[in-house]
């Protein structure tokens, strides 16, 4: 069993692999929180309440649910912009939720425009630039994101969500897997559910530092 | 998973059934043949779905490789064709992969060499592409022999790599193989070797699932990165590479990609237990003397248990089936117990000793050998007499052997 958890950094100037420090994907049914294999109904609150402590909660949807190339991703991407509208009507004053797309993965130099985009090769500078301390990716190649997310926790301090629509990500702070429509609304309702019961981490020196 | 679990119990153009895989695998009945290790490949491929098959000669896979093509006659393989080279046809697998098909290909000894560069490559643009490595001498002056040397080379490719002590190892593994390399959380290409003409020019009994029955097709939109398409990564990597731009950020991508290779072939550890029934098989690892094998250095070892309990010598054996990704923990655990480890290798190196004594507490315990090279039989009492000696017990020269 291993003592290693996966915890919002900046952790290493090169971080590890999640998975090569022992951390497991969940099966079916279940999630992980820091590397902890949970029922997935317990990951569903715990998202929430990261997403309503944020001082900037952000959803970072990729190509799968971004292009209209099934029937299916087209209903993604309508739920992931009902749960952006969702965070928006739960959030407090002061907070701020985003939506940044992640287009496509081409290596962008000198570098991308972190205002409208993020890109899984130097995810660092929109997370950076906007102060974003909680964020999720839905839509994403998985191996784009395990880059994205290893690259996101060696460097910020941001927490970091995986609504994977395969296995689910280790090097996420909380990951999903077999992500659908309904796993999407679901925890939209569960920010509803915690909506005013959660007090929103306000902008201190610390965390400005850290980001 | 839902594109693929769509196509079980419809029909391909052969008429074969797409079976659920675990069905076909360990709930079908089975069929008693007699063939030879290159007929067995041919008869895994039969069931496989395989789109592509690029072939190129070189023994001993030359066999395979030509029984393939009369299935691609036949009509069960996609497309089949020569390459110009071994780093040609790697190079071309690596085209269809990236195109989403579901691609298989043979090499051995010399060959595998030529076409090394491929082999990150493919394990880095997380292609499934499945490899057979039936293997041989690689070095001057030439020989066609069985020997293991090629496996180290691949180990540390970022490929699966799994050793097949039997043909039916063989048959069973082909299969299981894409199984386990296509789960988009893996998504590697597996190199599954075995000891050229000990296992690809001999006759064994293998029992072969039903004939009617096949896997479901490969399912490329479960990818963990894009069908081809050459603005994206890894496409665009490769002409637009990270080693072009000379600051932190590319590096620090290009450090984590590589991370991610080695993570994928770690989540395959589970895909791997749960398919080939764990990483290594064990008997007997209470006993003081424990033999540490892959390939067919497994069916010797075997044997000199047998001749070392007539003289009252007790040993454990633990086959070794997958070396990427690497049984450490299994390795430790069952040889906790024993005080002598003995690595009998078809290699002038020992590679596999060498892993093992990286692994374990202890490593003075490790002896690494007997090995023979270069084609060299090793008969079961060459084992005998290395255990023997060790533990100082009078054992007879074999220097004169044949004389």
């Amino acid at each position: 069993m291993t003592q290693y958890r996966v915890l919002p950094g900046p952790e290493h100037f090169l971080p590890p692999a999640a998975a090569s420090m022992g951390i497991y994907l969940p099966n079916p049914g279940e999630a992980h929180i820091n590397g902890v294999i949970v029922p997935e109904e317990k990951a569903y609150e715990e998202a929430a309440r990261q997403f309503l402590m944020a001082q900037v909660p952000t959803i970072f949807p990729g190509p799968l649910v971004l292009w209209a190339w099934n029937e299916k991703a087209a209903k993604k991407a309508a739920a992931v912009r009902s749960l952006y509208e969702t965070l928006k009507e739960c959030v407090q004053p002061g907070q701020k939720p985003m939506l940044i797309p992640m287009p496509d993965y081409r290596p962008k130099y000198p570098k991308i425009n972190p205002e409208v985009e993020i890109n899984p090769n130097h995810p660092n500078l929109t997370i950076w630039h906007n102060k974003i301390d909680c964020c999720m990716f839905i839509g994403v190649h998985c191996h784009q994101a395990n880059l994205s997310l290893k690259i996101i926790r060696g460097g910020t301090s941001c927490y970091t969500v995986a609504m994977c629509a395969q296995a689910g990500h280790e090097d996420a702070m909380l990951s999903f897997r077999d992500a659908s429509v309904e796993k999407i609304l679901k925890l939209g309702e569960w920010i509803r559910k915690l909506k005013g019961t959660v007090k929103p981490r306000l902008a201190s020196a610390k965390t400005s530092a850290s980001n | 998973m839902a594109e693929t679990k769509s196509h079980i119990g419809t029909q391909n153009k052969k008429g074969q059934t797409y079976t659920d895989p675990w069905e076909m695998m360990h709930e079908a009945p089975r069929n008693p043949s007699f063939y030879t290790g290159s007929e067995v490949i041919k008869e895994a491929l039969r069931r496989a779905s395989c789109d592509v098959m690029i072939a190129y000669p070189i023994t001993p896979q030359s066999e395979a490789a030509a029984l393939i093509g009369e299935l691609f006659a036949e009509g069960y393989i996609g497309d089949y064709f020569r390459g110009e080279s071994e780093f040609a046809v790697m190079s071309q697998c690596a085209g269809a992969a990236f195109g989403g098909a579901r691609v298989f290909t043979t090499t051995a000894g010399p060959g595998t060499m030529r076409a090394m560069e491929n082999f990150p490559m493919w394990a880095g643009a997380r292609l499934p592409i499945q490899m057979i490595v039936t293997c041989r001498g690689i070095n001057s002056p030439l020989s066609i022999q069985p020997d293991t040397i090629e496996i180290s080379y691949l180990l540390n490719t970022g490929m699966l790599v799994w050793h097949a002590e039997t043909a039916q190892d063989f048959f069973d593994w082909i299969l299981k193989g894409f199984m386990v390399s296509e789960e988009p959380e893996v998504h590697l290409p597996l190199a599954l070797c075995c000891d050229g003409f000990f296992v690809t020019h001999t006759k064994d009994v293998v029992n072969l699932t039903p004939a009617d029955m096949c896997l479901p097709p490969y399912d490329p939109y479960r990818s963990p990165v894009p069908c081809m398409d050459m603005e994206c990564p890894p496409v665009r990597m490769m002409r637009d590479p990270f080693i072009m731009k000379s600051n932190y950020i590319s590096y620090a991508t290009h450090a984590s990609w590589q991370q991610e290779i080695w993570a994928a072939i770690e989540r395959s550890r589970k895909h791997t237990i749960k398919w080939i029934n764990g990483l290594v098989d064990t008997e007997n690892t209470d006993a003081e003397v424990v033999i540490v094998a892959s390939g067919t250095a497994v069916s010797q070892g075997r044997e000199a248990i047998r001749l070392l309990e007539d003289e009252g010598v007790r040993c454990g054996l633990v086959k070794v089936k997958s070396l990427r990704p690497w049984p450490g923990e299994e390795i430790r655990e069952a040889t906790k117990n024993a005080k002598h480890i003995f690595v009998p290798e078809f290699n002038v190196t020992g590679w596999l000793a060498k892993e093992i004594k990286a692994t374990i507490p202890n490593s003075d315990r490790v002896h690494a050998g007997p090995h023979v090279c270069g084609g060299m039989t090793m008969p079961p009492e060459i084992i005998v007499s290395e255990i023997k000696t060790a533990l100082g017990l009078r054992s007879e020269s074999l220097a004169g052997r044949g004389s």
